[in-house]
């Protein structure tokens, strides 16, 4: 099934690139949505049956790919929206279909990999497709955006492949050749911790540029903010996932090894950095895109505190990655119907947002409720492990450091999101001005609504899919 | 005589530090690629024929021969002028790479077993810093991307101290290198010169907070 998932996934994007007519353009779309989902069930049905030799869908994978198929339903009815509203060339229209299509694709393929190298290649193949993406609106500063990520990213590839070549070395001759993440696991003891070490440094180095940690979350900003919203929600959420089944599958191998204190160190110290970096930045931006995005630093630094203390944050980890997915997605969705309103994204030029979109300001509203982790939201029972096992692990000074800095990010973010949707807009002319469907908020609110329902009560299924996958970590 | 092209690879980084024109570098990337197709056939010919072949057509064709061309019509393509514009003087540069290849010189020895010669080490990750500090000193995108080109080429020597065990590692490499490579210098032919005219980082400054 993988191999007929992938073979459909890059067949319909490679048609896509080259169809001209609206309607073979919807059908193929349908077509890949529905493969989408018949996959996913397909493969949570199949449960750690590896195909392909390289592909098994763990617990992890498995759960990651219900996030990504959920969400990728409503971001193609967005971008359908955005396309229509912005009355794009047909040929443009189909790059953009199809990038996606093969963004979708190979990210999937990237959670399901076991091999490192073979998920190496598809992270690769994410940076090809989204690069086109964000290049959409053919201007100078989308070039701009497209240029730093492509390089950046091709940088942090190349790290990741250097730390994959120091991997090797470290392998004991007896069992060369075999990187894949089970083999790995199981000769963890007899590794050479002076490369693996490196190998370490230079792989988490590489994925920080997908997941937006400290050293290379630059690239992704301006991705996000240059890309269109639909866009921007993938990367935001599906893409930085990406990168964290990067880190959390090499990281388990490393914490079965006497490094495991030494990389939880380095990790603590980088998830801190990334919450002290969003805060100083979420303070002085005045574009919401990239204010939306910097709040991804800082809540994936928080993820990475919660691995680092070991314990109950691994399950707050993963519940907080789920839902921030789910949460940050509803956020971009909701920029693009923003963006059409005041044509603008700067917090100078809006306003009043309830009078002109009532339900987009309810939905900009409770996603920010949730996003600040305020309590009937997923992200607060997640948050709330996590601190619980810094708490546990006796980091008080980094978990007094982290709180005060939430403070200040809550307060920043609060202080836009409310200028949005409370306070009149100045100079802003409501006239001729584009009436929005009440039924493009819908998605939105089933994924706030989702988000809080997996948080307060989490059904069975879930709770032992996340168990699942962090069984193998020490306590 | 692995150990001698080794060396000679580390000379050309020296150069490459005090390199004042764009086609001086792109020489020196052009040499580099033969020196690497030297190391990579005495390396690797215990391994299979097509592998073997296929790496040193790689080095050859795509090294030595299509990136320089290839960077030679951007430049005049794009009327790139033919400095290089660095921030530092060029003896600043001799001097920090020179102390990069030191550093990693002993940072080699702390190396325990000895899986792979250590020579391969310190010759990687000096170029693989070099290409970095090139990428940070100078001011045009172009040689921002030669400056990667020079960090592909250490991972391609890296890459090859497994070589022989691990062949699929070595055309990985390879892959990255032509994927990475194309796309970085497809952007630059199709797009940036079309937008904006003579290439610096300078122009790309909009995006900041």
């Amino acid at each position: 099934m993988t191999g007929l998932y992938l073979a459909g996934g890059f067949t319909i994007g490679g048609l896509l690139f080259f169809t001209r007519n609206r309607r073979y353009m919807f059908l193929l779309i349908l077509g890949f949505l529905l493969l989408q989902t018949g996959f996913t069930i397909y493969e949570y049905a199949h449960l750690n049956t590896p195909e392909l030799v390289f592909f098994t869908p763990d617990a992890l994978a498995v759960l990651l790919l219900m996030v990504l198929s959920l969400i990728s339903i409503p971001a193609f009815y967005h971008s359908r929206v955005f396309l229509i509203s912005n009355r794009d060339h047909i040929r443009h229209r189909a790059i953009y279909f199809g990038a996606m299509v093969l963004l979708i694709t190979s990210i999937s393929a990237a959670y399901l990999a076991n091999h490192i190298a073979v998920a190496w290649i598809f992270v690769e193949i994410t940076t090809l497709s989204a690069s086109a993406l964000i290049y959409h609106r053919r201007n100078n500063r989308s070039l701009e955006g497209t240029w730093k990520y492509v390089f950046v990213c091709a940088i942090s590839i190349t790290l990741v492949f250097i730390g994959i070549l120091f991997l090797s070395f470290s392998l004991p001759q007896a069992v060369a050749n075999d990187l894949s993440f089970a083999a790995l696991l199981k000769n963890a003891d007899r590794l050479n911790l002076f490369w693996l070490r490196l190998a370490f440094i230079f792989i988490f180095t590489g994925f920080t540029a997908k997941l937006g940690l400290v050293p290379m979350f630059t690239a992704g900003i301006d991705a996000k903010d240059k890309a269109p919203s639909p866009a921007g929600a993938l990367f935001s959420s599906a893409l930085v996932n990406v990168g964290f089944v990067g880190i959390f599958r090499f990281y388990g191998v490393v914490a079965q090894t006497p490094l495991h204190s030494w990389v939880n160190t380095i990790i603590l110290i980088t998830a801190f950095l990334s919450v002290f970096v969003a805060s100083v930045y979420i303070l002085k931006v005045k574009n919401l895109k990239r204010l939306f995005a910097y709040s991804g630093v800082e809540h994936m630094g928080i993820v990475m505190l919660g691995i680092a203390a070991g314990g109950v944050g691994y399950y707050g980890a993963v519940l907080h990655i789920v839902c921030h997915a789910l949460v940050k997605s509803s956020f971009f969705f909701q920029m693009g119907q923003v963006y059409r309103v005041y044509q603008s994204k700067n917090v100078y030029d809006v306003g009043d947002y309830f009078k002109y979109n009532l339900h987009g300001a309810i939905v900009l509203l409770l996603a920010f409720f949730s996003a600040s982790a305020m309590p009937p939201s997923g992200l607060f029972i997640s948050e709330f492990m996590i601190f619980r096992s810094l708490f546990e692990a006796n980091h008080l000074l980094i978990l007094a450091g982290v709180v005060l800095l939430l403070t200040v990010i809550i307060w920043a973010f609060a202080k836009n999101i409310f200028k949005l949707v409370f306070s009149p807009a100045t100079g802003f002319n409501d006239k001729n001005l584009e009436i929005i469907k009440p039924v493009e908020s819908l998605s939105q609110f089933v994924l706030l609504a989702l988000a809080v329902y997996l948080g307060l009560n989490p059904p069975d299924v879930f709770v032992r899919l996340i168990e699942e996958a962090i069984h193998h970590l020490p306590r | 005589m692995t150990n001698v092209l080794l060396i000679i690879f580390t000379i050309t980084l020296l150069y490459l530090g005090i390199a004042h024109r764009l086609l001086t570098y792109i020489k020196i990337l052009a040499f580099q690629g033969i020196l690497l197709f030297g190391i990579a056939f005495i390396e690797l010919i215990e391994i299979d024929l097509a592998n073997l072949s296929f790496v040193l057509l790689e080095t050859v064709i795509f090294k030595t021969i299509a990136i320089p061309l290839f960077l030679q019509y951007v430049m005049k393509r794009n009327r790139i002028t033919r400095d290089a514009e660095p921030y530092l003087p060029n003896f600043m540069s001799l001097i920090i790479i020179t102390l990069i290849i030191i550093s990693t010189f002993l940072l080699s020895n702390t190396i325990p077993d000895a899986r792979i010669s250590k020579i391969y080490f310190v010759v990687a990750l000096s170029t693989l810093f070099t290409g970095l500090f090139i990428i940070a000193s100078r001011n045009k995108l172009i040689t921002h991307v030669m400056g990667y080109l020079v960090i592909e080429n250490g991972v391609f020597i890296l890459s090859l101290a497994v070589g022989t065990e691990m062949p699929v590692l070595v055309n990985l490499g390879i892959l990255l290198d032509i994927f990475a490579s194309i796309f970085l210098l497809g952007i630059f032919v199709n797009r940036i010169g079309d937008v904006l005219r003579d290439v610096d980082v300078d122009q790309l400054s909009q995006l900041k907070d």
